[in-house]
């Protein structure tokens, strides 16, 4: 049946007693007119490549197209060799992960895009990094990365998840609001705390423009990958703790919306306003197009 | 319009940085070689708005090459496509305009050769795109659907010829859009369907009198 609101999802998932990857999954199946089977190695293929991903990132320093970017995670692992973070391995991970993911994007190199290219390092960084360090099984990986699937495909056919229509909210937003429900699934959560995941994650960014400089998928792009899957636990955590969004996800979303359209054009992906337009973002922008 | 699925979330594997200035400058290149279908001598880039402004920060004009060249949009050599071998067997050139009444990234690709052929397009995001013009007709191609393009003399009759072909060989038409030069003249026929067909069928279609030109379109992979 078509699912087209997460109010839906989750009284399909109640009434039959299903996860939200196992409506989601033979869905797409059924869509696609392929097996549950082959859906899911569609998904291990996408699992697969985020993890190439990452491995390129972490031996890479070369520097992007405009030389703006792209060899933050060497720092990050330096630093993190010789004096551990505060927050420990994990949290790490999850950093070194997301950088490592966004600087491989931007230095041409292949990545998955998780719903979008500069969004790229979110969902993979998440995913990876507590499953590396909690020993979950790639079945379970699946499982995860179909969760952040099935919620971005809810967003996406409400709202199009492009800064150019609705800002980064909709980019960098929805890729947390994916990472926080692809966790909560990873660690046992339950419907409920698995939308209430993704609604904390999204409703803590909302208003998120899109106003990268020289008009490049770098700054802040790149940076805001291990932020926002940083973010993404946050969300998780509460949720599986039973903090609930006072707002239902479906409403979240709609506010996205509505924010989104509100937002000056000049903000969403034009680069006219706001970070692009700084002194030092017209200087970089002049050495770089001249 | 179709919506998206799940699989579409979670793709493409690609090569960065961008989805609409990177992937969807190839994904704009191998349709509008799909399209073309000859060995052009001579391919020209006409690159629009932001595009234009910011294709080198993005690797635009790269990912337009490696498109037309005939790679995916996962193919590591996009990046060094410039430098390549593949790349050296075509003569290319890029141009760059603005125009206000085009999408922020819009393309024209002319093709020399044997038939010279402009295709005009735009990537409208998240890696997807779609192609608005061949020569002087106006369509509307996703790459989602296996596509039949025919050009026609403009007449009562030839949608039902076309259709009742496709009808006895069971195939169902997702959409249909119809555009023409001026009356009796050129016109144009772009018939997305569901499923594959057998070279067969784009025969018979070839046969209807005052058919010019039929091509068949498949559709891009994820």
């Amino acid at each position: 049946m078509d699912i087209n609101t997460f109010e839906q999802l989750k009284n399909e998932c109640i009434l039959r007693n299903k996860k939200i990857y196992e409506i989601a999954q033979e869905n797409i199946a059924s869509d696609e007119e392929i097996s549950v089977d082959k859906a899911r190695a569609f998904v291990n293929r996408t699992l697969f490549a985020m993890k190439e991903a990452i491995q390129s990132g972490l031996k890479s320093n070369e520097l992007s197209l405009s030389g703006m970017c792209g060899q933050d995670c060497h720092k990050l692992q330096v630093k993190f060799g010789t004096e551990p973070s505060m927050f420990g391995k994990t949290f790490e991970k999850i950093m070194i992960y997301a950088l490592a993911t966004s600087e491989e994007n931007i230095r041409m190199g292949k990545i998955v895009a998780c719903p979008t290219a500069g969004s790229c390092g979110i969902v993979p960084s998440t995913l990876v990094a507590v499953s590396e360090d909690y020993n979950y099984s790639e079945r379970e990986q699946i499982n995860a990365l179909i969760t952040a699937g099935e919620i971005g495909r809810i967003v996406s056919n409400k709202v199009a998840l492009a800064g150019a229509v609705a800002g980064c909210q909709a980019e960098c937003g929805v890729a947390s609001a994916m990472s926080a429900a692809a966790i909560c699934q990873l660690r046992g959560g339950n419907v409920s705390q698995i939308l209430n995941a993704a609604a904390l994650a999204l409703k803590n960014l909302l208003g998120l423009t899109c106003d990268p400089v020289a008009g490049l998928v770098e700054v802040p792009c790149v940076k805001r990958n291990p932020f926002l899957a940083i973010h993404s636990i946050t969300a998780a955590e509460m949720a599986l703790a039973g903090v609930e969004s006072k707002i239902p996800f479906d409403e979240v979303v709609d506010a996205m919306e509505q924010t989104g359209a509100l937002m000056s054009p000049t903000l969403k992906e034009s680069s006219q306003a706001g970070l692009a337009v700084t002194k030092s973002a017209l200087e970089i922008q002049k050495q770089i197009f001249g | 319009m179709k919506k998206s699925t799940l699989f579409d979330i979670i793709s493409p594997i690609m090569i960065g940085p961008s989805s609409s200035h990177t992937a969807g400058a190839v994904r704009l290149g191998i349709l509008a070689k799909n399209i073309y279908k000859n060995k052009p001598k001579k391919v020209i880039f006409k690159l629009y708005n932001s595009y234009a402004h910011t294709g080198k920060g993005h690797g635009t004009e790269k990912g337009l090459l490696a498109g037309v060249l005939g790679l995916s949009v996962d193919d590591r050599r996009i990046k060094d496509i410039f430098e390549s071998d593949l790349a050296k067997s075509i003569e290319y050139e890029f141009e760059y305009a603005d125009n206000f009444k085009r999408h922020p990234n819009a393309v024209d690709i002319t093709f020399l050769g044997d038939i010279n052929m402009v295709v005009s397009g735009d990537s409208v995001g998240a890696g997807e795109i779609a192609i608005r013009r061949i020569n002087d007709f106006n369509v509307k191609l996703t790459g989602k659907y296996n596509t039949i393009l025919i050009v026609y003399k403009d007449m009562p009759g030839m949608v039902s010829q076309v259709s009742s072909i496709l009808q006895h060989n069971n195939i169902n038409i997702a959409s249909l859009i119809c555009d023409r030069n001026a009356k009796g003249q050129q016109a144009s026929m772009i018939i997305s369907i569901d499923g594959n067909i057998n070279p067969d069928i784009v025969e018979l279609i070839e046969r209807i009198p005052e058919v010019y030109f039929v091509s068949y379109i498949e559709k891009l992979e994820n």
